[in-house]
């Protein structure tokens, strides 16, 4: 894998994360994770077949219960920290979604 | 730990401890005086001294939320956030007599080895003003160094409570994955984080922990494990313990003093009767490739959350939600969560997730095993905690593959779940704090701090106090 992130990938994938970038941080990036990527790329020498994927470091079962009510949050705590709020209604307000 | 008679003067008494030293060290986020001055009265008030930590003074890294206090994770992005609940750990602590006074400084969102990533400022080592505390939990280390508090709370992805305890020559613990709750601690990469204490003491640190340890319904990765009496286990025999050294990865890389520091370590740990062999960890070199590979997926999706809609800072004069979101991150995160994200979104996109996500989780597998092999002939392994001292503020702010770096002991009980303890084991000749590690096997801490304690209680190191103190 040619690891070498030029500023059309950083542009494609700060839109994936949802993050406005300026040119100046574009060019940056591009820099910075072509260094990080070419360091962690060498986790690919490693033989790794029939090595299972860990996701949990120490076992992997389930954690069940009962699908049963508990207490929560009020509304009104639930809101409180948001930007904007209609504590009334119990909603977040947002800006339009469809104009 | 001493028990106060009277709560209220023993806390104000910390607090204004941790005002004076607020302006050199800044190891604080926030103070919340009122909250805890209540609370003492409250204790007070009730009478009696049943709680284990009746009376003692905690500080909460600022990315473990509290009911009423002002969680910033050190970020722009929560600067206002009031946590409505509080912290599984939180509760614990509390029920068992302690005070929360506030919270301590950290890097953004727990990502840094050195506070400079923090959006508010940097920590100050009590030992040496101009240089790192370590991180991520910096303000929790600094503030049981300089005797602010005498325990706090750090939470630890790949070593942001062991290397910060050593840069400042304290006590850090990190319990084993699932041993103590999360519910409360704000996520920075979920396979990886847990919550530990930092104290003077082994003993400090042990008593703590058995306090906030145990299975939490509120947290699906708390294990089912009984929580044994930690401080029970500090009887100073160490006896036929046998410790692992894995040699070939203390190279030359590591600064000298800490080496012989470490060295000088090992053969304390003989003379208390433990004995000392090589082990291997092949696949360890892989370490923080595939450390830096799994914690920036992860903080990528958890770090999503922050939208500007629920919770945490909204840009100003935005049009469409789509704008809002970009530039409500855009302004909320610092340059380290930026690019951790982009790697993070990066290694998990459609092309790239068999060869880099998915390969680095297969290497964990391989790291674990490493050390499964290696605990069938030993009962603990033993490394330094961080390749150096101190480093000065700033020095590697700009060069983040360097800082990463840093990490080279820590990351391996993070990626295989295990737990792992710092404790202090020297200075270097500019009288800067060394750290040596022990790493147990799953759910045996007991046996980590049994030799920690041992190791403390044989050397002069407890008893050396930084100049700032």
């Amino acid at each position: 894998m040619a690891a070498t992130l030029g500023q059309d990938d950083v542009e494609r994938v700060a839109t994936l994360a949802r993050l406005a970038i300026t040119s100046a941080e574009r060019e940056q990036f591009a820099k910075q994770l072509t260094d990080i990527l070419r360091y962690v790329e060498q986790v690919q020498q490693v033989d790794t077949s029939d090595v299972l994927a860990t996701s949990h470091p120490l076992w992997a079962e389930s954690a069940w219960r009962e699908d049963t009510p508990q207490p929560s949050l009020p509304t009104s705590e639930a809101l409180a920290n948001a930007p904007d709020a209609n504590q009334d209604a119990g909603l977040f307000r947002v800006p339009k979604v469809i104009g | 730990m001493t028990t106060h008679p009277s709560v209220r003067p023993a806390i104000a008494a910390a607090l204004s401890r941790i005002e004076q030293a607020q302006p050199a060290l800044q190891a604080f986020q926030s103070v919340a005086s009122d909250l805890a001055l209540a609370r003492a009265e409250v204790l007070d008030a009730a009478g009696g001294t049943a709680g284990s930590l009746h009376g003692v003074a905690i500080g909460l890294k600022d990315n473990i939320v509290a009911r009423g206090f002002t969680s910033t994770a050190g970020s722009k992005i929560l600067e206002h956030y009031r946590s409505p609940y509080s912290a599984t750990v939180v509760d614990r602590l509390e029920a068992a007599g302690a005070v929360i006074v506030g919270t301590t400084r950290c890097d953004e969102f727990a990502m840094g080895s050195s506070t400079d990533n923090c959006a508010y400022g940097p920590v100050h080592n009590p030992w040496d003003l101009t240089r790192t505390p370590g991180g991520s939990s910096g303000g929790s280390a600094a503030a049981v160094a300089a005797g602010l508090v005498p325990v706090a709370l750090g939470s630890d992805t790949g070593g942001s409570i062991r290397q910060p305890a050593a840069l400042c020559g304290v006590v850090g613990v990190k319990p084993t994955y699932g041993r103590v709750s999360r519910y409360g601690l704000i996520a920075f990469a979920s396979s990886l984080d847990q919550i530990g204490p930092l104290a003077r003491s082994t003993r400090e640190a042990a008593q703590v922990l058995e306090v906030i340890s145990g299975h939490d319904p509120r947290d699906s990765t708390s294990a089912q494990q009984p929580v044994p009496a930690f401080t029970a286990s500090l009887n100073g025999d160490v006896r036929r313990l046998r410790i692992g050294v894995p040699r070939h990865l203390i190279t030359s890389d590591v600064d000298r003093d800490v080496r012989t520091a470490f060295d000088t370590a090992l053969d304390v740990a003989r003379s208390l009767g433990a004995t000392v062999e090589d082990v291997e960890l092949p696949h360890t070199d892989m370490g923080i490739a595939v450390y830096y590979l799994i914690a920036t997926a992860e903080a990528s999706a958890n770090l999503a959350r922050y939208d500007g809609v629920r919770y945490g800072a909204r840009a100003e004069g935005v049009s469409t939600l789509g704008d809002m979101y970009e530039r409500s991150r855009h302004d909320g995160f610092g340059a380290e969560v930026k690019r951790r994200i982009m790697l993070g979104t990066y290694v998990l996109s459609a092309g790239y997730y068999d060869a880099y996500y998915k390969k680095a989780q297969q290497v964990r597998t391989l790291i674990a095993r490493d050390y499964t092999r290696a605990f069938e002939s030993v009962d603990l392994i033993a490394l330094p905690t961080s390749p150096c001292a101190a480093f000065r503020l700033g020095e590697r702010a700009d060069d983040p593959l360097q800082m990463y770096l840093a990490d080279v002991f820590t990351v391996g009980a993070n990626l295989a779940g295990l737990p792992g303890v710092s404790v202090p084991c020297g200075l270097t000749a500019d009288r800067l704090p060394i750290g040596l590690q022990f790493i147990a096997r799953p759910w045996e801490e007991a046996t980590m701090l049994r030799m920690a304690d041992a190791y403390e209680a044989a050397t002069p190191w407890k008893t050396e106090t930084p100049p700032t103190r």
